[in-house]
């Protein structure tokens, strides 16, 4: 299923960095393979928004290597990641209220000439667009604060991908979903995986994790705490990989009276 | 009326432009129900065809509160009805045309105010602005023997100088916009006094270019109805083209039927003023100019990548920086605009008079520009508006001033009268901002 014979597309080696007194990441590495959906999960404060910044260009790393199918790159700007082919779609959505849709997918690379729109070329994108990856949007014409929060979402993932890229980055992107607009992104992202497309999903909920991603990889106080197979590991598991547990909560209490510097760490 | 691309005969048409306000629904969706449609969602709402799907459109938007330019229509016809049977000169062909050619000089400024209130800034230095853009042309002109085109440039040149100052501060240092052209308002009023001198009033020749702008009526019958003609074919032939272009891109069209009502209005709109302004003097250079401005701001906004950034700034700023949008050149260049737009005003105001006085731009003249912008039903709190607003808002005001000043009614009660409507436009703004809101339109 995954592809380890491959290249991977995106390859992090040795990621580290360090805010003040804080060392957020040491030592972590993570490879995405075309096709592939790569949960990063963790729990809060366990590295994972850093790890996005290093790899969206917004927080570049103090050490480490980044390599891009096989050569290595510096990802100093946002737009450097988009130009290599890495889309980031964060939790707050980011999209004007007051456009329609067709705006917000174009949003920042309108269609047309000499600075006149071409409204006809942009509305027939995305269309299209959204017919490829079967979304079901009312219209393309409304504003999408009519739109329901997974269908924003829907938007917002489909925005990325009209650059084009080789990663999709997912930041939470089920938080605050219901049932049925949750599923509706998930099969979104299963059809980013049938298109080829690495797929980086950020998520906190294990049953969409379990339910989509190809593998896992577990960030535990800044550091790798194991990749496992989605498929072949249970919520269990991945849930004490990220508490660090062995067990249950009850035998932690019990760890950190018996112990005082908790040895309950990795 | 039928869907003329027949691929969907329930999905109704989009509007190509008009900011997607329309309730139909063009992409065959859903999961749907077990029904025969099921390429439907049922609770998607689908616009009927004709009439009927006109009158259930139009009740759902105004429950949902997209109110568009409804109420200041509405207010207008209100306001003309209530002058007219108070005084039968009101509508008389002299009083329009004179009210067409007093709305230019605030309503330019009113043009330039929409671009900021797209922002959701304000901008509360264009009065001094296009009281100092009219001194500095006043003196170049006549003190120094400048050419009137020249001297005209220049004030241009120099407010917009001044709305690029605003723009950075605002923009580059993060002073609220408030702050920084309040600061404006105060230090170009100086400026205005200070260039004007001693004398206080510099007056302009009652010939030659300046005084031209609105003095000028072209007074052959066929210029108002050619320029309504122009305008109304203009319309028609680009909405069919538009059609044209969509139906080949295989998207949604508007309906035959659609394209037809729309030009009939504007032709009777258009005509019916060419009818009235021909019984006086003819067109009036002042009010083409207007309308010309006006277009082609309504253009910028809609059709341009520019506009288009306006919008997603005042929408979402953050979206639009992610997007890539440079916001800081957004906001400044809208402050240039706003620089800008209020010289060519206060250059109209100067012309009006024949003079720059201490007194031009100054008193009301920014509120009435900013009032008409809201009246017209540009929203104040940004990513809502259209440069018609401008237009739209200054008919409102400048209709009750002038039904006022006709009926002898102080200027005290004129103040009074036009802050109650000023209120009631914001009232009117605010209620169905909220109404949007609940029906998850806003």
């Amino acid at each position: 299923m995954t592809t380890i014979t491959r290249t991977p597309v995106l390859a992090l080696e040795g990621i580290s960095k360090r805010f003040g007194a804080v060392q957020a990441l040491t030592e972590v590495d993570l490879e995405v393979h075309a096709g592939e959906v790569v949960a990063l999960v963790g729990d809060n404060g366990a590295g994972k928004s850093t790890l996005i910044k290093v790899i969206a260009g917004v927080g570049p790393p103090d050490s480490g290597e980044i390599r891009w199918e096989g050569s290595a790159v510096t990802i100093p700007s946002p737009g450097a990641a988009q130009s290599l082919g890495i889309a980031t779609v964060y939790q707050d959505l980011a999209l004007c209220d007051n456009l329609d849709v067709v705006g917000n997918l174009f949003l920042g690379r309108e269609l047309g000439h000499f600075g006149v729109l071409d409204e006809v070329a942009m509305e027939k994108r995305s269309r299209d667009l959204l017919h490829t990856l079967s979304i079901r949007i009312p219209s393309v014409r409304i504003p999408v604060a009519s739109l329901s929060g997974g269908q924003r979402q829907t938007v917002a993932i489909s925005r990325s991908l009209l650059g084009k890229p080789k990663i999709v980055m997912l930041d939470e992107p089920t938080a605050a979903l219901g049932v049925e607009q949750t599923a509706q992104v998930l099969d979104l992202v299963e059809r980013l995986r049938s298109q080829g497309l690495g797929v980086i999903l950020i998520s906190h909920n294990m049953v969409d994790v379990k339910a989509v991603a190809d593998r896992v990889a577990v960030l535990r106080l800044g550091r790798n705490n194991g990749v496992f197979d989605a498929k072949r590991t249970t919520q269990e598991e991945i849930i004490s990989a990220i508490t660090g547990a062995t067990d249950n909560a009850v035998s932690r209490r019990r760890a950190r009276t018996d112990q005082p510097k908790d040895g309950a760490d990795d | 009326m039928t869907d003329p691309t027949g691929e969907d005969p329930l999905a109704g048409p989009t509007r190509s432009g008009r900011h997607a306000k329309s309730g139909s629904f063009d992409d065959p969706v859903a999961p749907a129900g077990p029904a025969a449609q099921a390429q439907i969602d049922p609770r998607l709402l689908v616009r009927e065809q004709g009439l009927a799907g006109y009158l259930g459109e139009f009740k759902r938007r105004m429950r949902s509160g997209e109110l568009g330019s409804l109420p200041v229509v509405v207010g207008l016809i209100v306001i003309w009805a209530v002058f007219q049977s108070l005084n039968s000169q009101f509508l008389s062909p002299q009083n329009l045309s004179n009210l067409s050619v007093d709305i230019v000089a605030t309503g330019l400024i009113s043009v330039g105010i929409v671009f900021v209130l797209l922002l959701g800034e304000i901008d509360l230095s264009a009065g001094a602005l296009s009281g100092a853009a009219a001194a500095v042309l006043a003196v170049l002109h006549v003190n120094q023997g400048w050419s009137p085109l020249a001297a005209m440039l220049a004030a241009v040149a120099v407010s917009t100088l001044l709305g690029f100052v605003h723009g950075l501060f605002f923009a580059k240092v993060g002073v609220p916009s408030f702050v920084v052209t309040l600061a404006g308002m105060l230090a170009w009023t100086g400026l205005q006094l200070w260039v004007l001198g001693p004398n206080g009033t510099v007056n302009l020749p009652y010939e030659g270019l300046v005084a031209s702008l609105t003095s000028t009526y072209f007074n052959q019958v066929i210029a108002a109805y050619g320029l309504a003609g122009v305008a109304v074919a203009g319309f028609l032939v680009i909405s069919l083209v538009g059609n044209a272009r969509r139906r080949s891109a295989g998207i949604p069209t508007r309906t035959t039927g659609d394209v037809i009502l729309r030009t009939a209005v504007l032709a009777v709109v258009a005509f019916g003023a060419a009818y009235v302004l021909n019984q006086y003097k003819g067109l009036p250079l002042a009010l083409l100019i207007f309308l010309v401005v006006v277009v082609v701001a309504d253009f910028v906004q809609r059709r341009t990548r520019y506009g288009r950034k306006v919008f997603a700034v005042g929408g979402n700023i953050e979206a639009a920086r992610r997007a890539g949008i440079s916001v800081a050149t957004v906001r400044i260049s809208v402050f240039m605009i706003s620089g800008a737009m209020a010289a060519v005003g206060g250059v109209f105001a100067a012309s009006r008079i024949a003079s720059a006085s201490q007194a031009t731009g100054q008193s009301n003249v920014l509120m009435m520009a900013i009032a008409a912008a809201v009246i017209g039903g540009t929203s104040l709190f940004g990513g809502r508006g259209t440069a018609y607003s401008a237009l739209l808002g200054m008919l409102v005001i400048q209709s009750i001033a002038s039904g006022m000043a006709l009926q002898g009614v102080s200027n005290s009660i004129q103040f009074m009268v036009t802050g109650a409507v000023l209120l009631a436009a914001v009232v009117i703004d605010s209620v169905s901002r909220r109404s949007q809101k609940a029906a998850g339109r806003a």
